[in-house]
């Protein structure tokens, strides 16, 4: 038995098997600029079942957030297609959009940018029952605000409050507690606790996992912090590039990373045990990510990869099955990290 | 306190006057860094981290009332004149911090920037310098140094510009270099090349170097010594291996085990109630105490804990020392 099972979840690939809340099918968000066609996501297919957090990792312009949007029609798909709770709503309307964003919520990295800042905290909270016409009166809005504040671990008094008035996670709960409101199918979380302090990153992380338990919400985590991803979801992905190249469950990416990038990833995070940081050695990738208006042909990753080989500039990798639920976009998936680890 | 530091804090305060009272930014803190050694200040948001170097190198706002000791190579620094500050800070002390952009200037090439940094201080000719600047932009990374000099800062990335900010630190031959978050901003594949890079230069340099940072891991990776900050006061202070191995300060122990550890499976994780306090409304005893998991008795809540030594050069500020298996003791 693997030291890695978890109370709460069987150990190996057996994510709970709702029924898809949300489907990416080889999705394309591209962005015209003066510089050339931005290629921000650039091929991504993934699904989300009800009851599951889906993790999405990646550095700094690797298209998580445009992932993030593309499941709220916040951005425009250039090809591919989004399907949400069964429904093909890739070319929808503005006005049927408006149903969709019920359906869908988003909690953003900076509270005190997402809301705004003249509304108290209940209105802030009330706002999309009214937007959604979700309650009666007056009285009826209030209750289910107060409920809301409860969920999320706020005092009811802190509903006249304005949001300076909030510690920045204070200010998150309500984030949370909006995004809760329209009681959505799925959550799109785009670095909830980034800007977090290291002590109420934990608290917020708590509040997420203990709500899905009781609503069965479904989530979708987006996080540069692999080891907050690993902890939240039930199975993740990593990007590169506007692409997936490596997916599955956090105990197989992060025990067995197939691919070359996601090695070096693990490889690269500090851990706060100063003996294990002094024997450590780490996969140091030369150079930077290439730009998303051109990026490599053949393997995106091969301009920093230590493992590429001439064939590595001539053919595109396919997100392909490494063992059961396992998948990795490298040529020569599972050997290129055992020689980058004997290396 | 030895001769040897490099940078000697003592006793350091700083009041910032706000338009909502006097602010208690930095409270009466002690510590010090040696040549060839890095001291890591970690802490949350707020709790004076920045202030303290800032403070410590005569670079405090205007608004700040900073008093206590600063020894500066062996100088008393705070009783220099303003512009002999100026001069040491210039030919000793090398800055890094979160945005390389507040260090760079866009208009410049990245090449002039460095010359200068050389040229000022060590006296060197235009065309010196330039050469010099070509061999600084090679030690910190930067390919193909000698066509990049002429380019401006909007060419790089966030990572080459934080190699530009570092080769214009180190432009002066410092013997300290403060660096405030300089890989916070930064991917962790990135950060792992940064500071890579910074543990290299100072084996070979011998540079004392000050780190500030909030992320446990990085300091784990690069400190001799750390000091855990809290509400502007240092809760635990001592060498690495102590601090994180036998973390003494409830503080230490909860942060410690806040961060989700893939090794350890995916229960709840351990919280710490609340949010720090406002600098202008600290509690009178111990700033952690409404958010102790210890909790100890009232003392805690109307006097402040001593830093005191749980073992030679391992010191901790409170009244209830967490033992080794992390049960609670009494002093
Ligand atoms: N509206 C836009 N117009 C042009 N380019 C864009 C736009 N939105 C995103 N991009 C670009 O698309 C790429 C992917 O951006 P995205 O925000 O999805 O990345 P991310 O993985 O969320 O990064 P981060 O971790 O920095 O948030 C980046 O290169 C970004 O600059
Ligand atoms: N110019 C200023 N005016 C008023 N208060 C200030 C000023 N600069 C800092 N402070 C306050 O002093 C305290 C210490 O700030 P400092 O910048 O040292 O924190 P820090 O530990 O570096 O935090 P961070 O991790 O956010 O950088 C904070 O409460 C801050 O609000
Ligand atoms: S396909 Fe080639 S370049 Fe790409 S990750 Fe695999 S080994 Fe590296
Ligand atoms: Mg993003
Ligand atoms: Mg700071």
């Amino acid at each position: 038995m693997s030291e890695h099972e978890r109370p709460d979840r069987q150990p190996g690939d057996s994510p709970p098997a709702g029924e898809v809340v949300a489907e990416l099918d080889e999705l394309c968000v591209w962005f015209p600029t003066p510089a050339g066609v931005v290629r921000a996501v650039d091929g991504v297919s993934l699904r989300v079942r009800r009851g599951e957090t889906l993790g999405l990792v990646g550095e700094s312009g690797s298209g998580k957030s445009t992932t993030g949007l593309a499941l709220l029609r916040l951005v425009d798909p250039t090809s591919g297609t989004v399907r949400v709770a069964g429904q093909e709503v890739t070319g929808w309307s503005r006005r049927r959009l408006r149903a969709l964003r019920r359906r869908v919520a988003m909690v953003f990295q900076d509270p005190q940018a997402s809301l705004d800042p003249r509304l108290t905290v209940g209105s802030s909270i009330a706002e999309p029952l009214i937007v959604h016409r979700l309650t009666g009166g007056t009285a009826a809005r209030r209750r289910r605000v107060e409920e809301l504040l409860d969920m999320v671990g706020l005092r009811r008094d802190l509903a006249d409050r304005h949001p300076h008035e909030l510690s920045g996670g204070q200010r998150q709960r309500v984030g949370i507690a909006r995004a809760l409101a329209g009681e959505p199918d799925l959550i799109v979380l785009d670095e909830p606790i980034a800007s977090l302090d290291l002590s109420v990153q934990a608290q917020i992380m708590n509040l997420l996992r203990g709500l899905q338990r009781d609503l069965r919400l479904t989530y979708v985590f987006i996080a540069h912090d692999l080891a907050a991803v690993e902890h939240m979801s039930d199975r993740m992905a990593v990007m590169y590039l506007g692409r997936i190249v490596e997916s599955g469950t956090p105990a197989q990416v992060w025990r067995q990373p197939a691919h070359p990038y996601t090695a070096a990833l693990l490889s690269a995070i500090p851990v706060a045990d100063p003996q294990v940081e002094r024997q450590r050695r780490r996969i140091i990738l030369s150079g930077d990510i290439p730009s998303p208006v051109d990026p490599p042909t053949g393997c995106r990753f091969r301009t920093r990869c230590p493992q590429a080989r001439p064939e590595c500039a001539a053919t595109d990798p396919v997100l392909a099955e490494v063992a059961a639920g396992h998948r990795a976009a490298c040529l020569f998936a599972g050997d290129a990290v055992r020689a980058m680890r004997a290396s | 306190m030895s001769d040897a530091a490099v940078l000697a804090v003592t006793d350091l305060t700083v009041t910032i006057g706000t338009r909502r009272g006097p602010a208690r930014a930095v409270a009466g803190v002690d510590w010090s860094v040696r040549a060839g050694e890095t001291l890591a200040l970690v802490g949350e948001s707020g709790s004076g981290k920045s202030m303290s170097v800032l403070a410590a190198t005569g670079l405090a706002p205007r608004a700040a009332r900073v008093t206590g000791q600063v020894r500066l190579l062996g100088t008393d620094f705070t009783a220099s004149s303003p512009d002999r500050r100026r001069r040491m800070r210039g030919r000793h002390v090398g800055f890094v911090f979160q945005d390389p952009m507040t260090s760079l200037n866009p208009v410049l090439t990245v090449g002039r920037q460095v010359a200068e940094a050389g040229e000022e201080h060590l006296g060197l000719t235009r065309r010196a310098a330039r050469a010099r600047a070509v061999e600084l932009l090679d030690l910190v990374g930067i390919p193909s140094a000698a066509q990049r000099v002429d380019a401006y800062p909007h060419q790089f990335s966030g990572g080459m510009r934080q190699r530009v900010v570092i080769a214009m630190a180190l432009a002066c031959e410092p013997d300290l270099l403060i660096a405030d978050e300089p890989t916070t901003a930064l991917d962790v594949t990135t950060q792992a090349q940064i500071v890579e890079l910074v543990a290299d230069l100072q084996r070979r340099l011998g540079t004392a170097v000050v780190w500030i940072t909030h992320d446990l891991g990085v300091v784990a990776g690069i400190a001799d010594t750390v000091a855990v900050m809290y509400a502007g006061r240092i809760l635990e202070q001592g060498p690495v291996d102590a601090v994180f191995g036998q973390p003494a300060h409830p503080y230490t122990t909860a942060l410690l085990a806040a961060r989700p550890d893939p090794a350890a499976g995916g229960g709840d994780l351990v919280t710490i109630a609340g949010a720090p306090p406002s600098p202008l409304a600290l509690p009178a005893g111990c700033a952690f105490w409404p958010r102790c998991p210890v909790r100890g008795d009232a003392r805690c809540e109307h006097e402040l804990p001593p830093l005191r030594p749980v073992s030679t050069r391992h010191h901790v500020r409170t009244f209830y020392p967490q033992h080794a298996d992390g049960r609670a003791g009494h002093e």
